[in-house]
């Protein structure tokens, strides 16, 4: 009897939420720390809303964070100014996201990289291990002196995850790899600083490694430039960074936020978004390593050949990625 | 044994460009602070300075005009402290927030109406920064064990800004203690009324001084902007002005003192980016947390241990105000 209630309550909801969406759909996005121009995490997600607003003529409402302490403030005001579905950008706006959607239970909300569980919020999931574990093998394949490193922005078990597939990937290649890693911060600043980034880089270079993958938003600028100046090898995250310095960026693991960002929006205009977790990874094209025109030189027939293999065997689960995120280790 | 020579010399390097902007800015302070004006404003004229130049660079394409107008800037900024501090003798502490809180926001709302880009301005090409300079027969005595890699390692291979910031602590010391303005700037800080009897203008000292002030800040934000980095980020100077005014007030308001200091901050902050994820013998690996508390750490040891009193000037802060 009580699963026949909740599911008839759950169909008024549903009529109720598609007969708000026949209207114009308000979207709103709030960036975090890094802002959308970071060319990596919160520009994917810019792009996503951009290709959704283009498609469908809807415009949405936008802030981007500059305090930890705005983040539930923006995401409250865009649900009190009468949103129809908030995306919250990045794993630190979960608390945020879980008060405030118990606060406007009809409101939608959306979350990338957060777990939060409500009747109302959509979690959209990555899973990073798989890509990393791909880049850290092409490190592998390009190094020369044996030795890759890994730069990580703020020290969470998020960015722990990039960096454990990316040395399972690298161990994948040889097990004689050495793997050398840091992270920028502890604390939302790591984001956003480039200037550190160059020195953790150099500092890596220093010890012998001439590959270096950041996984550290807008912080990774300050390390790509820094392998540019030394001549040596970096890969890209989130968005496809290779473009940024043709010939020393190997290549980007893309993390599809715009694909989650766009799909999330468009749900809530068809009528189709469902509550719930959703998980990207490698099988459905949320996860995936970038080859372009700006590195194809870099990457040989052999190494492609190599890591496509991998792919697909991680995609049929012959591969297994060890996820940090699991058991908060990388044995 | 040549191993740890090599990481001594790149430790060093890194050192010697994390302190830089510090130093700058270190030395700054002391022209500003020993005239007897406090400047808690280095952080906003650096900050201002960073934007200025590396919008200059973005556009122009020219180091030289990018740092004349970092410099240019910085100047002006400092003339704005002067005179609220010095014409009107206002508040030496509040006029110095003021600056930094007017330029923290002033630049990111210029960069999103000049380059749209969220408050950045656009990377720049080595065409466009201060890039490390080779000084002669470098690659030549890089083979000569220790003497040809401290050469080529360590003394080679920056660029002109450090360079520049390492001569600015020679001639700080020079013109403080060696020149005749130095003894009146000194005399200024500690006794403005015995400099005004001597018939000493304590204003024009005192504008000159901010105004040395300036154009050393002004370096610093364009060694952020376009030699250590390629272009500027909000915030980018990241409380590095604070650090240094804490390494000038460690050294006493004394050039060579503070220049210890400021490399001593930076030593700990590369060793610290070197320390991260190694396994340390009987300690295992050390957590990231602790490795970045460090310096503070180290700082407060010091402060409460080893650096005795700090005797700022005596008339510092206080508004020369001559008696009718």
């Amino acid at each position: 009897m009580k699963s026949v209630s909740t599911l008839l309550a759950s169909a008024i909801l549903l009529t109720v939420s598609t007969a708000v969406s026949a209207a114009d759909l308000k979207p709103a996005v709030v960036f975090d720390m890094g802002g959308k121009f970071d060319k990596s995490f919160n520009q994917g997600v810019n792009d996503g809303v951009m290709k959704f607003n283009k498609e469908t003529g809807l415009k949405y409402r936008e802030f981007e964070i500059t305090n930890p302490t705005q983040r539930e403030q923006a995401i409250r005001k865009m649900a009190q100014r009468g949103s129809d579905i908030i995306l919250g950008v990045g794993f630190a706006q979960s608390s945020a996201i879980e008060k405030v959607a118990k606060e406007f239970p009809n409101t939608k909300f959306a979350i990338i990289d957060g777990y939060v569980v409500a009747p109302n919020v959509q979690s959209l999931l990555f899973k990073e291990h798989e890509g990393s574990f791909l880049v850290g093998m092409l490190a592998a394949m390009a190094s020369k002196s044996g030795k890759v490193g890994f730069i990580g922005g703020m020290d969470i078990p998020l960015i722990r995850r990039f960096a454990c597939g990316y040395e399972k990937g690298a161990k994948h290649v040889s097990s004689k790899i050495g793997v050398i890693q840091n992270m920028t911060g502890t604390t939302p600043a790591a984001w956003s600083d480039p200037g550190r980034g160059a020195e953790l880089t150099r500092g890596q270079f220093d010890q012998g490694v001439d590959v270096v993958y950041a996984a550290a938003g807008y912080t990774g600028v300050g390390v790509y430039q820094a392998a540019k100046d030394a001549g040596k090898l970096a890969i890209g995250v989130d968005s496809n960074q290779n473009y940024l310095h043709p010939g020393t960026m190997l290549t980007s693991m893309l993390k599809r936020v715009d694909v989650a960002a766009y799909t999330t929006f468009m749900e809530a205009k068809n009528g189709t978004w469902k509550a719930g977790i959703k998980v990207f990874g490698l099988k459905e094209g949320g996860i995936d390593w970038a080859l372009d025109e700006h590195n194809q030189d870099l990457i040989s027939g052999d190494m492609k050949a190599k890591i496509e293999a991998a792919k697909s065997a991680i995609i049929a689960g012959e591969i297994k990625v060890h996820d940090y995120m699991s058991d908060k280790s990388c044995k | 044994m040549e191993d740890a020579f090599v990481f001594a010399v790149l430790t060093a390097n890194a050192t010697v460009r994390v302190a830089t902007p510090l130093i700058l800015c270190a030395m700054a302070g002391l022209f500003s602070e020993r005239s007897g004006i406090i400047d808690i404003g280095l952080e906003g004229k650096m900050l201002g300075a960073a934007f200025i130049a590396a919008s200059v660079a973005a556009v122009t394409g020219s180091v030289w005009l990018a740092l004349a107008a970092g410099v240019a800037l910085a100047v002006c900024l400092a003339l704005l402290h002067g005179f609220a501090c010095i014409t009107h003798n206002g508040n030496h502490v509040v006029s110095g927030v003021a600056i930094n809180i007017l330029v923290s926001g002033l630049t990111v709302v210029l960069g999103i109406a000049w380059f749209q880009r969220g408050g950045q301005t656009p990377g720049v090409g080595p065409e466009a920064r201060f890039m490390p300079l080779e000084l002669p027969l470098a690659s030549a005595l890089a083979d000569v064990p220790l003497l040809g890699t401290l050469y080529s390692g360590f003394l080679s291979g920056h660029n002109l800004l450090v360079y520049t910031a390492f001569f600015a602590v020679f001639a700080t010391w020079w013109v403080i203690y060696r020149t005749r303005f130095g003894l009146r700037l000194r005399a200024v800080g500690e006794n403005p009324h015995a400099v005004d009897t001597a018939g000493i203008s304590v204003a024009w000292l005192r504008y000159r001084a901010v105004m040395i002030c300036g154009l050393l800040t002004g370096i610093a934000g364009t060694y952020l902007a376009i030699a250590q980095n390629a272009g500027f980020v909000r915030d980018m100077s990241a409380g590095q002005g604070y650090i240094a005014l804490a390494a000038m007030i460690f050294g006493k308001w004394r050039p060579v003192p503070a220049l210890g200091a400021c490399l001593m901050f930076g030593l700990l902050d590369a060793v610290a980016i070197r320390l991260q994820g190694v396994v340390v013998p009987g300690l295992g690996e050390v957590p990231v947390q602790l490795i970045q508390a460090l310096p503070y750490i180290l700082t407060v040891v010091l402060l409460a241990g080893f650096i005795g009193k700090a005797v700022a000037p005596k008339a510092i802060g206080v508004p020369y105000v001559k008696e009718a």
